[in-house]
């Protein structure tokens, strides 16, 4: 029993040990100078784990008693994880060396918090739910701080921590009443629970957890530390705020609403809605009077965070799986977006205003084709990949018999594409000056490349993603 | 060559992504090259293309040369044509390589140029041929990015505005039939043109939100539909963005963006407004109609106003489409089968007639009226051309410009004699604006100073002009070679169309008794 129960999280056990195998030998040997192996190392772990989790899984299993599921829709929402950890550990490196942050212990915190991620998405239980939130908070409260000597930095970290202690007090909250009500922290009594008839506290305990897990994807209106921890955190930690967690915090509103309330759809359904629709419009309205291309980004991310929920609210196998492809989709775009983003440099300073884009496309045409195509994607214009992602989402929409929410879903996206386009724009069209130097490394430049060149190709087929995010929704929705 | 249509759609392409991975440098040898290839690449288009017309059977209404394999999110590689797609196939390989031609000249960023030319092409003729919705949709908004960045990049002026006017206008007009065509997949279970076509859709009166729609379903998917077509027409009121974007254009853009991407609307609601919403349609056509006739009438006065002849052009182009939508919506055969000739002929003369404006700017930069003035003095060549154009596009017997003219309103007469005789007005002022412009431009003394040493058209000018006037007075004198092949088909979606909408019309006539 108790193998059994390790066996299944060998992965997570695996990548807790080896973080603080690195923490010892960082202490203990070499400190900053280890860290562009240890960055490395830990990015070749996660890949082979998620080559381990994505080839290896078959089936869905649980451990300790339920607390634990590790089923087809962890494994989706795993390999994605880790797949974006990887790539946007290695993307920030170089940046990280040449600006003196690179400290041995960012690799490890993102290991920790990739841990945490893991164990939300396969969190069965109230418990296992809270301690992999924190787990991941907590090493992201550090990690957006990382730069100690500068204000904004610190300020972020700052924000995103009492923020963060505020949000985990609701979804506590929350926790309680609904164990209060339901008698269990487990998800499939919970469940039991809410088949029998719905106590009036459970759904109090529902809302507050809901508020609290919007908090974690940054979904309007619990959206406010978005913009100021994405600017004030190191590019490369901004790189990383918005794809992992991102997809973690998504997978496990999943999680709870169809394993612990899939049998009250309606209720956490408009509730998933009036978040969905505000962070769209939120993201798409805020965004246009932005300077500053990380802020943007911030408001894009809420924007696409309001429309993967969208595929929640349908609450359908079909939405689920929408929403598994449009979070694949989003971290591949992202992780393209900020390895440019990363490369943005004048006179050796990294710079993040968008009019210092000014006719880059004269000096880089390649790059500028790679961002253009990801700046299009990003906008769901067809016929980049990013059109199938909101496709996927529209179409769950309306065969849940949520149209008005696909009309609500499609203006968003038209408002949003003028901000996309602006960046374009500078870049193509905008005044003759002297534009930014781009100073990619080897890795950066794969990645942006690979990232646009997905974009494009996915087209073809998706990259066989579908069937395999289609199988992760039926053994989520049952 | 079961995959022709493919072929066909992806030569540019593949042309497209050669030029961009091998052609290296920016000097005037590879500048050289990208156009020589482009020229190819679009010329071997044609060509091949001429297989599918000769291969094609008018009598067959159903669609040919289909080729279909499974694609992502449940939906179809889809791709065929039939008699009403393959002359828009027919007139986009065939304009293609003219309007290469006629970018000889452009001197900056001539590889982007054309790569983006190369690559609209494999968007447009996607449109004609595609027979799933999401890859129709696909390529329709596709085809925006790079027409979005020919007006941005190598555009006049005010090209950013015009750029982003034009962006926004045809997205949220899209969008809203990406919507409608989920919608159509809800209903009907799948994305495949053809099955759509036969499957009805419910048309009972719906009550939404307090509000009774008449038509129902059927009237909510032709007004999303209507939304994105209009404006791609473009059809009054939601033109404005169509003088913009043709003016800051630069001249091959605005020979592709009149010739070819404004028949995407036409060929938008033969496709699916008309056979798949008949009783949509049949309810809303007096709207069309007289959105049509105002537009006729109204554009037309305001070509005569422009003192700019690229606008004028433009206003001309917003009242022809008039006739356009009107032959549509009329649903016989004279009133569909004169609106697709009308397309057709709208394609060589309008792009003709932007020609006409590029060879005068290569030599003068201005598209001023007023800055010319005899050219006729120095120009002979030109001035005949431009003279025949013109007449074309008045629509004097014996070109093409008339045939469609005269097809429609005859189609027109027989459904709505009002619409008829406002809308023949239309063909006066054509005559006027059109006239008078040439007057203005070509004719009386050459007093400007700067046009004393103009040039008249060199041979490559010329040698671009030959194929359109070629094809004006073909299609005028003989224009059995368009209407037997569009004719079958047109026959079989008007008399689908009238079925359906005899029942509403019976529905009607119990009413008022």
């Amino acid at each position: 029993m108790t193998s059994a129960d390790f066996s299944t999280v060998l992965p997570e056990m695996v990548l807790a040990i080896s973080a603080m195998l690195g923490l010892m030998a960082g202490v203990y040997g070499g400190k900053d100078r280890l860290t562009p192996v240890m960055t490395w190392v830990f990015a070749g772990l996660m890949l082979f784990l998620a080559l381990w989790i994505g080839f290896g899984g078959s089936g869905a299993r649980t451990a300790f008693g339920g607390m634990f599921i590790e089923d087809p829709f962890a494994r989706f929402a795993k390999v994605t994880i880790l797949a974006s950890a990887a790539a946007v550990l290695l993307l920030g490196q170089e940046y990280m060396q040449r600006r003196d942050l690179g400290r041995f212990e960012f690799p490890i915190l993102v290991a920790l918090s990739v841990t945490g991620m893991m164990m939300m998405v396969s969190a069965g239980d109230l418990i296992a739910l809270y301690m992999g939130l924190e787990l991941q908070s907590l090493a992201l409260y550090v990690v957006a701080s990382l730069r100690r000597d500068s204000v904004k930095s610190t300020e972020a970290g700052m924000k995103y921590f009492v923020l963060g202690a505020l949000s985990s007090g609701l979804l506590l909250y929350g926790a309680s009443l609904v164990y209060g009500f339901a008698g269990t922290t487990l998800f499939s009594g919970i469940l039991a629970t809410v088949n029998e008839g719905v106590p009036l506290g459970l759904l109090f305990g529902l809302v507050f957890m809901l508020s609290g897990l919007a908090f974690k994807v940054s979904a309007a209106p619990f959206h406010m530390w978005t913009p100021d921890v994405y600017e004030g955190s190191p590019t490369p930690v901004t790189a990383f705020f918005s794809t992992a967690p991102k997809v973690a915090a998504i997978a496990l509103i999943a999680r709870t609403v169809h394993d612990a309330f899939g049998g009250i759809p309606m209720d956490w359904r408009q509730v998933l809605a009036a978040l969905a629709v505000a962070s769209m419009f939120l993201g798409s309205v805020a965004a246009i009077g932005q300077r500053d291309i990380k802020r943007l980004m911030a408001y894009s991310s809420i924007g696409h965070m309001g429309y993967a929920l969208v595929g929640l609210a349908a609450g359908t196998a079909a939405g689920v799986q929408a929403m598994l492809l449009y979070m694949a989709i989003y971290v591949t775009m992202n992780v393209g977006t900020f390895a440019f983003i990363l490369s943005m440099e004048k006179d050796g300073r990294p710079v993040t205003s968008i009019d210092s884009l000014n006719m880059f496309a004269k000096r880089e045409p390649l790059k500028a084709l790679a961002v253009l195509v990801l700046m299009f994607s990003l906008a769901g214009v067809p016929p980049f990949i990013g059109f199938f992602a909101k496709f996927y989402i529209l179409k769950a929409a309306v065969s849940a018999g949520m149209a008005w929410l696909a009309v609500l879903t499609v203006l968003a996206a038209v408002i949003g594409a003028y901000y996309y386009m602006r960046i374009v724009y500078y870049m193509y069209f905008g005044k003759d000056g002297e534009p930014v130097e781009s100073r990619m490394g080897g890795v950066q430049w794969t990645m942006l490349m690979a990232a646009a060149a997905i974009n494009v190709l996915g087209v073809i087929n998706m990259f066989g993603l579908e069937p395999l995010a289609a199988l992760a929704a039926e053994t989520l929705v049952r | 060559m079961e995959n022709l249509l493919s072929i066909i759609t992806f030569i540019p392409l593949v042309a497209a992504l050669i030029m961009a991975l091998f052609l290296r440098g920016d000097d005037a040898a590879a500048q050289r090259n990208a156009k020589w290839l482009a020229l190819l690449a679009t010329s071997a288009t044609f060509l091949v293309s001429l297989f599918l017309l000769a291969g094609f059977d008018p009598q067959d209404t159903g669609f040919q040369f289909v080729e279909s394999y499974d694609w992502i999110a449940g939906l179809q590689y889809k791709m065929g044509v039939d008699g009403i797609s393959i002359l828009f196939v027919m007139l986009t390989t065939f304009l293609m390589p003219l309007t290469i031609a006629s970018a000889w000249e452009v001197e900056t960023r001539v590889k982007e140029y054309m790569i983006a030319f190369l690559i609209l092409e494999t968007l447009m003729l996607g449109v004609f041929c595609a027979l799933d919705l999401v890859l129709f949709y696909l390529f329709f908004e596709a085809g925006l990015i790079p027409m979005f960045l020919i007006i941005g990049i190598w555009g006049g002026k005010d090209r950013i505005y015009a750029a982003f006017k034009f962006f926004l206008y045809t997205f949220l007009g899209s969008v809203l039939m990406l919507i409608a065509m989920i919608a159509m997949y809800y209903d009907a279970g799948t994305t495949d043109i053809p099955t759509l076509l036969s499957h009805e859709f419910s048309s009972g009166t719906l009550t939404l939100a307090g509000f009774q729609i008449v038509g129902g379903l059927q009237t909510l998917l032709f007004l999303a539909f209507f939304a994105s077509f209009a404006v791609k027409m473009p059809m009054w009121p939601v033109h404005t963005w169509l003088p913009d974007a043709h003016v800051q254009a630069p001249t091959a853009g605005s020979v592709v963006l009149a010739a070819i991407l404004l028949k995407m609307g036409g060929y938008g609601f033969l496709r699916f407004s008309l056979p798949m919403f008949p009783i949509g349609s049949e309810l809303l056509s007096p709207l069309v109609f007289w959105m049509s006739a105002i537009a006729i009438v109204y554009t037309s006065l305001v070509a005569l106003a422009q003192s700019d002849m690229k606008k004028l052009i433009a206003y001309s182009s917003v009242a022809h489409m008039g006739y356009v939508t009107m032959g549509i919506f009329a649903a016989n055969q004279q009133g569909v089968d004169g609106a697709i000739f009308q397309m057709l002929s709208h394609g060589f003369i309008s792009g003709a007639l932007f020609l006409c404006v590029g060879v005068i700017y290569d030599r003068m930069h201005t598209r001023e009226i007023d800055a010319y003035g005899g050219l006729v003095n120095r120009m002979p060549a030109y001035a005949l051309i431009f003279m025949f154009f013109t007449m074309a596009n008045v629509g004097l017997p014996g070109t093409s410009g008339f045939i469609g003219e005269f097809l429609t309103l005859v189609g027109i007469f027989q459904v709505n004699t009002w619409v008829a005789m406002v809308a023949t007005s239309g063909v006066i002022l054509s005559a006027a604006y059109g006239l008078w412009l040439y007057r203005r431009v070509v004719f009386g003394e050459l007093v400007k100073e700067a046009l004393r040493t103009i040039r008249d058209m060199d041979r490559r000018e010329k040698a671009i002009f030959a194929p359109l006037v070629a094809m004006t007075l073909l299609l005028g004198v003989y224009p059995s070679l368009v209407t037997d092949i569009i004719g079958p088909s047109v026959a079989r979606l008007t008399t689908d169309y009238q079925s359906a909408t005899a029942a509403l019309e019976a529905g009607t006539r119990l009413a008022m008794e």
